[in-house]
Parts: structure tokens; sequence; C-alpha cells
């Protein structure tokens, strides 16, 4: 189904069509990720790839416009730049362990230590979270930073707030430059 | 969308319940799946949703601009102090130990809350603004252009 919907994301020429097919291809991951026991992973790709940008594409959308054009030149390199990745990808699965394998490196490696670990010192349920905010602490810091300096970010390009300061100013050429 | 009635009453439902979820989510993170991300985009999700249906205007009475930029940096403060805390009693950057030191694990848990709450609150305020900031720049559309 994912294959399907990826197929449909890519010959559907209507934008407004593709970002809700892409919000079912989100869904549709988040659902394979359950399958691989990856609940918060699951969770997380639910409700911001299928949720949040979902609405921020369809915010671009009305933006920008609402169908693609026909692309003239044959898509051939590109065609033999996805294949050549794609079949090394696969190549790569071939050392993957098998689903549910008891030797794979995420039983054997550092997994039985945190659990092992986890409630002596943390005590938490939800390993994930335990991991997440106590051992990789500073990783989570950083990711937060991350989201922020994203927002200041897009707060600079996109809301008006610098441009307001310009108008003030009367500059007349920062009409639609910053989109 | 006014005349979308049946949007309108299910969307009033729902609002309260999407906030109620997100902070479930927030605060039970340690014993289910969610956490901080989670449960910021939900919440976020929650004002996205209200803005949509009813107008930007509506939302942004209910959580001003202002007050979003401001929680975006608060989320940053909170999880970053909580560090900046702990060196100040002599314990390692960010080692929850420090909240409760008699019971380490007490502080464990405590100290895993308040950064999930930083996140969150960031996640939150980062999503809001986005959406404000597209929102704000695109022409109303009228019904039929969709």
């Amino acid at each position: 189904m994912l294959v399907i919907t990826a197929l449909a994301v890519v010959r559907t020429r209507s934008l407004f069509a593709v970002v809700t097919l892409s919000g079912v291809f989100s869904l549709l991951s988040a659902l394979l990720f359950i399958t691989l026991d990856a609940v918060d992973v699951a969770f997380t790709e639910a409700a911001v790839g299928a949720g949040i940008s979902t609405v921020l594409m369809l915010g671009t959308l009305a933006l920008t416009s609402r169908s693609e054009r026909s692309e003239k030149k044959t898509p051939i390199v590109p065609l033999l730049v996805v294949l050549v990745t794609g079949a090394a990808m696969v190549y790569g699965t071939l050392d993957m362990p098998n689903f549910g394998s008891p030797d794979a490196p995420a039983q054997t490696h550092v997994g039985p230590e945190y659990f092992e670990r986890i409630p002596k010192e943390i005590d938490v349920p939800n390993a994930v979270t335990a991991i997440l905010a106590s051992y990789r602490g500073y990783d989570t810091l950083g990711e937060t930073a991350v989201v922020f300096t994203a927002g200041i970010g897009v707060l600079m390009l996109m809301s008006g707030l610098g441009r307001r300061r310009k108008e003030d100013e009367d500059d007349p050429d920062q009409e639609g430059g910053s989109a | 969308m006014r005349h979308h009635l049946i949007l309108r009453v299910i969307t009033k439902l729902l609002v309260g319940t999407i906030f109620l979820f997100a902070l479930y989510v927030q605060f039970h993170g340690d014993y289910s799946p969610g956490g901080g991300f989670q449960a910021g985009v939900i919440m976020a999700a929650g004002f996205i949703i209200y803005g949509i249906v009813f107008t930007l205007e509506k939302v942004k009475a209910v959580f001003p601009p202002w007050l979003v930029h401001k929680v975006v940096a608060l989320g940053v403060l909170i999880y970053a102090g909580t560090g900046i805390y702990s060196l100040f009693y002599g314990y390692g950057y960010l080692d929850y130990a420090v909240i409760d030191p008699h019971h380490p694990v007490h502080g464990q848990h405590l100290g895993i809350l308040i950064v999930e709450l930083g996140v969150g609150v960031t996640v939150t305020g980062v999503m809001v603004a986005v959406y404000y900031a597209f929102a704000a720049r695109a022409p109303s559309l009228g019904d039929e252009d969709w």
C-alpha cells in the first residue's frame, strides 16, 4: 500500500491530491512502525507527518499555485539515479536481520543494558522516554534547540515582523520579497 | 467557513478533547508512548484546527502571536534551565538527581517530567508560530477554491 500511495503521489498532477496522499503515506508508515513495535516513532509519524506537515503543505499550497506544471524533459537521468540509489538500499537490506530475529543488533547491543539499568536508575515504565530524556538528555536538548531555531527562522522569513518595521521607513521594494 | 455548521460544531467538541489528549500524552509519557514532541504537536494541532475552521483572528485572540513567540523561547529555557539548576548544586549538567538528592530515582521522574514539558512547550509554540506565519500571508480562500 505504501508503494501504491507513493506511485499515486508521483503520477498525480493536482497538488492538493498529492498533499493529501502524502498524509496517507505518513499514516501508512506509522502503521508500519507499529508493526515494528516502535510505538513512539509511530505516534510521532502520525502526529507530525500525517497531521501538522499536511496542514503546513496546504498552507504553502494556498500561497502558491494549485497544480504542477507538466514536465517536458524525459526523466531518464533522474530515473537512473533513483534506480541506482534504490538498488543500493535494497542491497543494504540484505544484511539486515530477519523480522523479529532475537540476535538482531537492537536486541543484543546496548538495548539489554538499558533495560537492566532503567528500573534501577530511572524507574520509568516507558524505556523510550527514559532514554530520550535522561540518558540522552543532551541530544534531546539539542533537538529542542533545533526546533527552536527552525521556528525562529520561519518567523524571520515569513511572519512579516521585519516587514512591518521596513514599512515604517516607507521602503517601496519589499513587497512579496521573502515568500 | 461561516456556513459549515457540522464542521464548526464538531470542531468545538473536538478541540477540548484534543487539548486534553495532548496533556495526557505530555504527562503520561513516562508510562505510555508519547512525550514532549508528540504532545506539542497535538496541542498545536488543536490550535490549528480552531484556526482553520473559525478564523485566524479568533485563534489569535486565544493565543496571541506575541505569547507564541515567548512560549517558543520559554520551552528551551525550561530545558536548559534544568541543566543549569543542577550545575548550581554541584551535579553534572542535566543530572536530574539534584531535584531530590535523597531519592535520585524520584529526581529522575521529576526531571524527565520538567524537561519533557520544556520540549512540549517549545514544539507547541513553534508549530503554532509556523502556522500563523503561513496563514497570515495566504489570501483567505473562498469555499469553492477547494
